[in-house]
């Protein structure tokens, strides 16, 4: 117990210590490098001033964008995967619209959506369901036709089939459409809120940058890193919970 | 074998379109099984033994001639027909136990609670799968995986049974022990078996009569009937007739061997 304990803390001391030895080294001015303690002080100031609301507001993005993102992915991705000539179809205009990086639509966003939050929305949306549908319909064109050949031998109905076989083959992949569209999502939220927002954590940081208060931009960061960090656990924790079948969890 | 025809292939012929033209895959082939008969098809590997199989199970339909069961043409698969794909197609998000339930759970062979418990505890037990109950079909070896199939398939109590390669990854021992449990399953419940094997042993052993394939286009070669009385128990693999019958039927598929390895170097059409 206390040396699983150690694992997981050795890298993060590790860590700071480097911080600390960057800070005292002399190489870099030290005023550009804030030492650990200073940030993590700033950082407990803020927790009593904006941070709680910017941490709220950028999850809460997050959240509406990847779930609205997903939950027109995954019927997409399913449809585009199941059904290969529809796929041929519409696979150029797919890999199109994902090769675009959504931030570079933000400008357009902000003409026709404004600046408030559908703004943000949207772009989230768009970053989660082009991530989201890819991976989807990957995982579902590579179900082995075996399963639903077996479950009509058996005697499965259509709806039996659907039910019984391809959702439990699609559980999967929902859940790795959903990793990936909450990185994504992430990444893009952080950059539409350090171009256009009061709160969230993106925003927290461009305005600390303008007045040049570099703790603070820490403190940010540390933030959006830890988030993302136990949205991951959380996610993994619930593949672990439904896919207990399959050989090993990444 | 007087009982009336089931399953009747009528100048069945099959072809498959490739990158060179159409592939004549079964040519011409035609024989019944008749009811509670088991017949045994054998011949080289990629004669078309599954494709013909296929036609039974309603995954495909024949380019000409007709196959039909009990007179009507094949529709579409069904339970009624049971199936031992070659690959097993166990479900992996199921436990051992979910996987020969899956077919009580459905709609068309709908068991109750208690019934499907029952099933499934005397298939697990008559397979040696009780232990593993709760385990993921990942945990288990080949041979397990084989047989869960066939409990899987047996569940549903299918009136026909289609079964590709069934014992193919067990040890000699469970092997045996399997065909006699399968013989068993027939003497008790009555089934109409069409079964694909490359062990001639097998073949003989189980069936009232064996079709041997040419090398592809697969035609038929012969049909052997299997004069032993059922039930059957192993001491008739030690008889005279029994190794006499083996000796024929591997001569023929030898000689099939032979002419598949002859026709490699040319081009299929
Ligand atoms: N859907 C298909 N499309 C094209 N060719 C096919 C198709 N299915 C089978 N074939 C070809 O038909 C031939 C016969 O296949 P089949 O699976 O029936 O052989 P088999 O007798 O079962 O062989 P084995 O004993 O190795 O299982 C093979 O040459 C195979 O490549
Ligand atoms: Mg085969």
């Amino acid at each position: 117990m206390i040396t699983r304990f150690a694992v997981i803390l050795v890298p993060w001391l590790l860590l700071v210590a480097v911080w600390y030895a960057i800070h005292y080294s002399g190489f870099i001015n030290p005023s550009l490098v804030p030492t650990p303690h200073a940030v993590a002080l700033r950082g407990w100031e803020l927790m009593h001033s904006r941070l709680p609301l910017d941490i709220v507001m950028s999850t809460q993005r997050v959240f509406t964008g990847v779930l609205s993102g997903i939950i027109v992915a995954v019927p997409v991705g399913f449809v585009l995967g199941w059904y290969r000539n529809v796929r041929s179809l519409i696979d150029p205009l797919i890999n199109f619209f994902r090769a675009l990086p959504p931030i570079a639509l933000i400008p357009l966003v902000i003409v026709y959506f404004g600046v408030d939050e559908l703004a943000k929305t949207v772009i989230l949306f768009y970053a989660s369901f082009f991530a989201g549908v890819i991976v989807m319909y990957e995982g579902i064109s590579q179900i082995s036709p075996i399963y639903v050949r077996v479950a009509r031998t058996l005697g499965a109905s259509d709806s039996e089939i659907f039910r019984k076989v391809i959702l439990p083959l699609a559980v999967p992949h929902m859940l790795t459409a959903l990793r990936v569209a909450l990185g994504v999502a992430w990444a893009t939220l952080v950059a539409s809120e350090l171009i256009a927002a009061q709160q969230g954590l993106g925003a927290l940081i461009q305005n600390a940058g303008s007045f040049f208060q570099l703790d603070i931009i820490y403190v940010g960061i540390i933030c959006i890193g830890f988030i993302a960090l136990i949205m991951d656990l959380a996610l993994r924790a619930l593949s672990r919970r439904f896919l207990s079948w399959q050989e090993r969890l990444a | 074998m007087s009982a009336k025809p089931r399953i009747v292939f009528d100048h069945v012929s099959v072809r498959f379109p490739t990158e060179r033209g159409q592939m004549q895959v079964v040519e011409d082939v035609s024989y019944a099984i008749a009811d509670r008969e088991f017949v045994s098809i054998i011949g080289p590997s990629g004669c078309g033994k599954t494709t013909m199989m296929n036609i039974v199970a309603g995954f495909m339909t024949a380019s000409a001639g007709s196959v039909t069961l009990d007179g009507r043409p094949i529709a579409g698969p069904g339970p009624d027909r049971g199936v031992i794909f070659q690959e097993y197609g166990i479900f992996p998000w199921l436990t051992v136990k979910e996987n020969i339930a899956f077919g009580l759970k459905l709609r068309a062979n709908r068991t109750d609670e208690k019934e499907r418990e029952e099933i499934c505890q005397r298939y697990m037990r008559l397979m040696g799968l009780s232990d593993f109950a709760g385990a993921w079909p990942r945990m288990l070896s080949g041979g397990m995986r084989q047989r869960l199939a066939l409990a899987r398939a047996y569940a549903v109590k299918p009136q026909f049974l289609l079964m590709d390669e069934p014992f193919g990854a067990l040890d000699a021992q469970t092997r045996m022990a399997m065909q006699d449990l399968l013989l068993e399953v027939l003497a008790a419940e009555g089934k109409t078996v069409m079964l694909i094997t490359h062990s001639v042993e097998e073949a003989v052993y189980l069936s009232n009569r064996i079709i041997v394939m040419t090398a592809r286009p697969a035609r038929i070669r012969e049909i052997i009937e299997v004069p032993f009385a059922y039930p059957r128990s192993e001491d008739l693999h030690e008889r005279r007739e029994f190794g006499e019958l083996r000796a024929h039927v591997r001569q023929l598929v030898m000689q099939e061997y032979a002419q598949q390895a002859r026709q490699k170097p040319q081009a299929d059409n």
